[in-house]
C-alpha cells in the first residue's frame, strides 16, 4: 500500500521486481542505479550471500519528481529468486503497489519462469491481492545472449502473458536495453492505480 | 477494511494532517526530548509515516525504514516458527548507537535510534508511553 502524506505532499510507492533466480532482477536495479546515479541520493542496499545471490532483497529509493502536485518517491525492491527463499520473498511483497516480472529468455529456463509466475500469484493471494489486478509489467530479459538458445517472444507471451495481457518488454538488464522503458511503464501503471486517491 | 480482493489498492489506514501533527508532536516530546537521537514511525511495508530527530542525525531514513520493516517481519516470522506469538523485545546494541523496535499495532512500527545518554530502561518506558498515546490517537 502506498503511503500518501497529505501534509508534506509526498507519495511513497513500493515496486517489486519478481522472477526466477538468476533472471536479472538485481541487474535491473543496478542498471537503474548507475543510470540515474546523480538523481539517487542514497546508496543501493543489497542483502546478499557470499556467492553474490540475493538473500533477502535489494532496495533502491528513487525520487521521480512531481505528479499531480505530489512529490513521488518510488521504492524499488527485488526479491530473492531462488525457490528456497519463499518465506523472505513473501515478506518483501507486503504492501506492494506495482510489480515487474523479470523472466529469463533462455530456453532452458522456460519452466522456471512459469513456476515463478505461479508462485507470485500464490504469494499475492496471501495478501488478498489478485495478480490480475495489481499493476504488472513483464520483462523478457537476456535478449542480448548470443551463445545459448532463446525462447521466441511469441512463446514467452503465450507462456506468461496469454491470460494476464499486460505490457511486456524484450530487454537486457546487462546492456540496459529496455530497462528504463520497463521502469517507466510500471511507474505509470502504479501511479494510475493510485490516481483516485491523489485527486 | 480489506474484506474483498483488491478493494483497496491503496493503504489500509488513513491519517489526517491533524493526526500526523499530533503524532510528530508525541515523537518529539516523548522521545527526542528524552535524548533519543532519531525516531521513525513506519508501516510494515517500509513506508515512512513520520520522522523526528535531534537535528544532528544524517541517516538514510528511507533505507533504514525498508530494512527495519523487513527485519521486523523476518523476526516476527521466526517467532511464529518456534511457536511464539511475537518476540516482544527487539533491540540492537552498538558501540555508540542502538536501535530499538516496537510494534504499535499490526500496521505500524516505531524505530528509535539512541546513544549512550539514554538507558534501555528509560527508552522502553518512554516508548511505551508514546505508543499508548499514538494508539489513543489512531483509535479516534
Amino acid at each position: 500500500m502506498a503511503f500518501v502524506n497529505m501534509k508534506t505532499k509526498e507519495v511513497q510507492a513500493k515496486i517489486v521486481f519478481y522472477g526466477p533466480g538468476r533472471g536479472g532482477k538485481t541487474s535491473n536495479l543496478e542498471y537503474i542505479y548507475s543510470k540515474f546515479r546523480e538523481r539517487i541520493k542514497s546508496e543501493m542496499v543489497s542483502i546478499k550471500t557470499h556467492g553474490d545471490r540475493t538473500l533477502f532483497f535489494d532496495f533502491l529509493p528513487f525520487d521521480i519528481g512531481k505528479i499531480m502536485g505530489y512529490d513521488v518517491k518510488v521504492q524499488l525492491y527485488t526479491v530473492p529468486g531462488q525457490v528456497k527463499y519463499d518465506a523472505t520473498r513473501k515478506l518483501v511483497l507486503k504492501g506492494v503497489d506495482g510489480i515487474v516480472f523479470v523472466a529469463d529468455s533462455q530456453v532452458e529456463q522456460r519452466k522456471k519462469n512459469v513456476l515463478s509466475l505461479k508462485n507470485l500469484q500464490e504469494n499475492l493471494s496471501t495478501y488478498k491481492k489478485s495478480i490480475f489486478k495489481v499493476p504488472l509489467v513483464l520483462q523478457y530479459n537476456k535478449r542480448d545472449l548470443k551463445d545459448v538458445p532463446l525462447l521466441p517472444i511469441e512463446v514467452m507471451d503465450k507462456d506468461l502473458n496469454s491470460q494476464l495481457k499486460v505490457p511486456s518488454f524484450p530487454a537486457s538488464a546487462v546492456t540496459g536495453h529496455n530497462v528504463v522503458p520497463t521502469l517507466k511503464k510500471i511507474i505509470s501503471a502504479t501511479m494510475a492505480s493510485l490516481q483516485n486517491v491523489l485527486k | 477494511m480489506g474484506s474483498n480482493y483488491d478493494d483497496i489498492s491503496f493503504s489500509e489506514y488513513t491519517l489526517g494532517q491533524e493526526q500526523l501533527d499530533q503524532i510528530e508532536a508525541i515523537l518529539h516530546e516523548d522521545l527526542v526530548e528524552s535524548g533519543v537521537n532519531s525516531v521513525l514511525l513506519i508501516d510494515m511495508a517500509g513506508n515512512i509515516i513520520a520522522n523526528r530527530d535531534n537535528g544532528l542525525c544524517d541517516h538514510d531514513v528511507y533505507s533504514l525504514a525498508a530494512l527495519a520493516s523487513a527485519n521486523f517481519a523476518a523476526v516476527d516470522t521466526m517467532a511464529k516458527l518456534v511457536g511464539e506469538q511475537e518476540f516482544s523485545l527487539l533491540f540492537h546494541k552498538g558501540e555508540n548507537e542502538n536501535i530499538h523496535f516496537s510494534k504499535i499495532n499490526p500496521e505500524f512500527l516505531l524505530i528509535s535510534i539512541f546513544g549512550k545518554n539514554v538507558t534501555l530502561g528509560l527508552l522502553r518506558l518512554k516508548v511505551t508511553e508514546a505508543i499508548e498515546k499514538i494508539n489513543g490517537l489512531l483509535e479516534k
